[in-house]
């Protein structure tokens, strides 16, 4: 059908040139999606291979093993990295999804003085880098006596955060307001309307905010970096990688068993809603 | 916008607090307050053991005479001047590409997008084997062709190769916004074009790029701050068995100041010094937007 279309839309121009440019354009895109490709497919080459034929530069492995897959447990607490790595990664999510929604809803639904400076207020925080806010953070929390532990790494996540209240708040506007009025006329209390109205019709924009966190948190470095530095009991996957790289060093074909099982998830979570996922990235235009 | 919304009466009024709490708490810890606590802390001298002192300017002034730092302060930008530009122009392109109605648009986009979903410190893994030096993927392709293996995180390649790493990363996250751009503009505007006899070129130069300006913007806006903010690819590509970076930028040396050292008082200045740089060039975008008169 969409060839079909395209062929209608471009039929006033010479077929030979068309065809020409069009070659050329699929040339381009071709070429580019396998350099975009290449190290992922090198990774599964190599993760498969014997240590003996890492340095062969064949892409199809010789003597084919998932020997790598089963040493990573042995070598390093997989499970447990990619345990702490789900759970710090669902806690911040929830914390995300709950508190955002909370002050979009405020901002999108309740008329109260200083409404517009605040919001204004909240948006020029995307401007800080993240780097910065790190450092008065860190004092806070070895202050709190919670430097190597994994509470910083997820309670920053229960405090709300700009890009996704304004996620949340943009999504909010475009339900009625009647919804909540008439609700509001029988007797519904502000946090009923929140949690029976407007948390249910918001999915699909909560859809998008919960991958968008759930990834920022997977895949943070610099935090686990800052507070879980060495303890692989606690610490999370990225740490966890950083790490065996000091280790193991020349031993790449179990570095990319670790690799792919350690981004195995995400990947299949985008290949079930890749839409999703673009979307939502879409919607963010910021990481 | 007309008065939206409703007016909290009542026990409504405590809900309302209940409900911005976290957000307030956000903004007065997180965001606003850093900025006043990483100000206040670049004054002192602490190292969080012993009780801190009193530096006054000292850190800065300090960081004016700084090797390190002012090395690290000209890799930020010679990265980022590599970086913006090629980030930018390459999402585009591929952006008009896919805007082509070629088919298998959804396979090329997921694709493409595959870097930006994908953990920097992972996928950094995989390039550092590609780049290894003795037995690496892109030193097996150079020998091949009978050339002498280069050390691509030497001293010589390694900006070049950092930005190429960070460039791949970030193509698909700036074609995805492109690509929604470019699918704002009304099919109208090409069919009138086309009845007046343009050329596709000048579609492309007339219509295009003109009504694209916007969104090329505000992606110039956003690689700048990714840019001057970049850490995890370098961190896994050029960090040193002692902790040190073949080529350390601002963001580095301040993890290093106050995450390795904990010296807090020169690493929130060194942040308080990358934070006005982002913000001055933020601002003299918005300056030169203004002058080309382009609406926004």
């Amino acid at each position: 059908m969409t060839a079909v279309l395209a062929l209608r839309a471009r039929s006033a121009r010479p077929r030979t040139l068309r065809l020409g440019v069009d070659a050329l354009a699929y040339a381009v895109l071709i070429a580019g999606a396998l350099l975009m490709v290449g190290p992922f497919a090198w990774m599964v080459s190599t993760s498969l291979k014997l240590p003996a034929d890492q340095f062969g530069h064949a892409l199809i492995p010789p003597h084919p093993t998932i020997e790598n897959y089963l040493s990573l447990w042995k070598i390093i607490p997989f499970d447990g990295l990619l345990w702490n790595s789900l759970k710090v990664a669902a806690i911040s999510t929830v914390g995300q999804l709950l508190t955002c929604s909370m002050g979009a809803f405020v901002f999108a639904i309740v008329r109260f003085p200083g409404r517009q400076v605040l919001f204004v207020a909240l948006l020029v925080t995307l401007m800080i880098p993240a780097q910065m806010a790190a450092i008065p953070q860190f004092v806070i929390f070895k202050f709190l006596g919670l430097y190597g532990t994994q509470a910083p790494l997820y309670l920053p996540g229960f405090l709300g955060g700009a890009f996704g209240c304004f996620l949340l708040r943009q999504y909010f506007l475009t339900i009625p307001i009647e919804l909540a009025e008439a609700a509001r006329m029988d007797g519904a209390s502000l946090l009923t309307i929140w949690w029976r109205i407007y948390l249910p019709l918001a999915r699909p924009a909560l859809a998008a905010l919960a991958i968008f966190a759930f990834l920022s948190s997977w895949n943070d470095l610099f935090s686990a970096l800052i507070y879980l530095p060495s303890d692989l009991e606690q610490t999370t996957l990225p740490v966890g990688l950083a790490l065996m790289q000091q280790q193991y060093a020349a031993q790449w074909t179990v570095m990319m068993a670790a690799v792919l099982v350690s981004i195995a998830p995400i990947l299949i979570a985008f290949s079930l809603a890749q839409r999703h996922f673009i979307e939502g990235m879409a919607l963010s235009g910021l990481k | 916008m007309p008065p939206h919304g409703l007016r909290p009466q009542g026990r409504d009024r405590a809900w309302l607090l209940l409900l911005l709490a976290p957000t307030l708490l956000g903004l007065l810890l997180g965001a606003l307050g850093s900025v006043v606590a990483t100000a206040g802390l670049s004054l002192l001298h602490w190292d969080l053991l012993t009780p801190p002192g009193w530096a006054g300017l000292e850190n800065y002034a300090d960081l004016a005479g700084d090797r390190g730092f002012l090395k690290a302060l000209g890799n930020t930008l010679a990265f980022s001047a590599l970086y913006v530009p090629l980030t930018v122009a390459i999402s585009l392109g591929i952006a008009l590409l896919l805007n082509r109605r070629v088919t298998w648009v959804g396979l090329f986009r997921a694709l493409y997008f595959l870097p930006v979903i994908t953990s920097p410190t992972a996928v950094g893994l995989i390039w550092s084997w590609i780049f290894a030096q003795d037995q690496g993927l892109l030193n097996g392709i150079v020998t091949a062709l009978g050339l002498d293996p280069v050390r691509w995180l030497g001293p010589r390649m390694v900006l070049v190769s950092v930005v190429i790493v960070n460039v791949w990363g970030a193509v698909g996250e700036g074609m995805i916004v492109f690509l929604a751009g470019l699918q704002a503009v009304p099919r109208d505007y090409y069919e009138a074009a086309r009845i007046d006899g343009a050329r596709p070129r000048h579609q492309l130069l007339y219509i295009t790029l003109p009504l694209m300006v916007p969104s090329l913007f505000f992606q110039i806006v956003l690689s700048t701050i990714h840019a001057f903010q970049a850490f995890d690819y370098i961190y896994i590509l050029t960090r040193t068995g002692t902790g040190g970076s073949t080529l350390p930028t601002v963001v580095y040396s301040i993890y290093r100041t106050g995450f390795g050292f904990f010296r807090m008082g020169d690493a929130a200045a060194q942040s308080l010094t990358l934070a006005a740089m982002i913000l001055v060039l933020t601002l003299g975008y918005f300056r030169l937007q203004k002058r080309w008169g382009m609406p926004a």
